[in-house]
């Protein structure tokens, strides 16, 4: 019982920090460059995201042993597919703000290779409970790092983070950040960083 | 096999259509919501409902027709809002919607949509650039920016973005040249 419970932390940390989806396997990397401009895009894109991975993980977990593995990616994708356009609807009827904000990469979520990856690496060989820790797991790396991301492109781009300016609005921010070559320069120190931190503490 | 995928489907086709059920109502609610805000800042108070007393408008050198929103208080013409737009945007299409006094004086200007540079296009949002056009009545005034040998302060580097706004706002400006005199009319 001891063991389990040691193997589900890990299990869950390991999405943060050693396998965490954006800086270490660097998977899903078009809504990280795309989105980013701000940390609450960041934030919101994360959270979309970290819902439709936790539900296809539980319904992947769940139907496993009824799909024939010749037909589970057509399956995984329609199962995928299908929460995506629930989180699409659900946002342009209750948080349009958002919805205009992330606009076509809310569709596009479903082509993110971190959801896929999750539901047939994971999902359709391990126990419902497993797959819930891991989608939380990889789904909250997921988000700290669209997040942390968010807030680097949005402090040096726009001098503000959540919105909250602290610079006049005349000053010349780096402009460059919150343009999309901005978002490879950003992630490409802040993976750096990571890795470094994550190397010495491991 | 085929059995497997036709289940799934049929779930994930339920399940949608259930989900778009429970916003539609919702989805239409925020959309109406948005709309009504902006003409609440764009208008003069006003006590009809414009979205209702909506008219369409077809104007020659505009592709599409324009929809006009008449504002009126105690059932006299006060304004309208106009929704105009240009193609010429840095990134396409940018659309506003400018709210005029029923002398034609620009009340307020609000962006529906942009696609604009962050940051530099974007600025058309920002109150510096929109106060140029405050309380301005386009009979007298040069809708163009300086470079053009008109009178707005282009933003820095997003003149092709100020230019489009310009071409915008003349065109709502001519729409509601044309649909004026048949508000006050359809009033009376």
């Amino acid at each position: 019982m001891m063991a389990k419970r040691i193997n589900q932390k890990q299990n869950f940390l390991k999405g943060i920090i050693k396998e965490n989806p954006v800086f270490v396997m660097l998977l899903g990397m078009c809504p990280t460059l795309g989105v980013t401009s701000s940390a609450f895009n960041g934030l919101g894109m994360g959270i979309a995201t970290l819902f439709v991975l936790l539900m296809s993980n539980i319904v992947v977990s769940l139907v496993k042993s009824q799909i024939p593995s010749k037909v589970r990616i057509p399956a995984f994708i329609i199962i995928i597919a299908s929460f995506v356009t629930i989180v699409e609807m659900v946002l342009e009827a209750f948080i349009p703000f958002l919805y205009e904000q992330l606009g076509i990469f809310i569709p596009l979520i479903v082509v993110n290779c971190l959801i896929l990856g999750r539901a047939e690496a994971f999902a359709s060989k391990n126990s419902l409970f497993s797959s819930i820790i891991d989608a939380l797991g990889m789904g909250i790396g997921f988000v700290i790092a669209l997040t942390v991301l968010g807030a680097a492109r949005e402090i040096l781009g726009s001098g503000s983070l959540f919105g909250l300016k602290f610079v006049s609005e005349n000053a010349n921010t780096f402009i460059l950040f919150i343009l999309p070559p901005g978002a490879f320069i950003a992630l490409a120190y802040l993976t750096v960083l990571f890795n470094k931190i994550s190397i010495k503490t491991t | 096999m085929v059995l497997s995928l036709l289940v799934v489907t049929l779930a994930a086709g339920f399940s949608l259509g259930f989900v778009n059920d429970l916003t539609i109502g919702p989805k239409a609610k925020a959309k109406l919501e948005k709309k009504v805000n902006a003409l609440k800042l764009v208008l003069p108070h006003f006590d009809n409902n414009p979205v209702e007393d909506m008219q369409m408008i077809k104007l020659e050198k505009a592709k599409d027709s324009m929809e006009v929103y008449p504002a009126y208080a105690k059932n006299e013409f006060i304004g309208a809002a106009i929704i105009g737009s240009s193609n010429k945007g840095f990134s396409g299409l940018i659309k506003i919607m400018i709210g005029f006094k029923s002398n034609g004086d620009i009340q307020n200007i609000v962006v529906l949509e942009q696609k604009e540079t962050p940051g530099l296009g974007t600025k058309i949002k920002g109150e510096t650039f929109l106060q140029q056009f405050r309380g301005v009545n386009i009979s007298s005034f040069k809708m163009s920016v300086k470079k053009d040998g008109g009178e707005i302060d282009a933003l820095t580097g997003a003149t092709i973005t100020s230019r489009a706004f310009c071409e915008a706002t003349q065109m709502a400006y001519d729409a509601f040249l044309v649909k004026n005199v048949s508000l006050i009319k359809s009033n009376n």
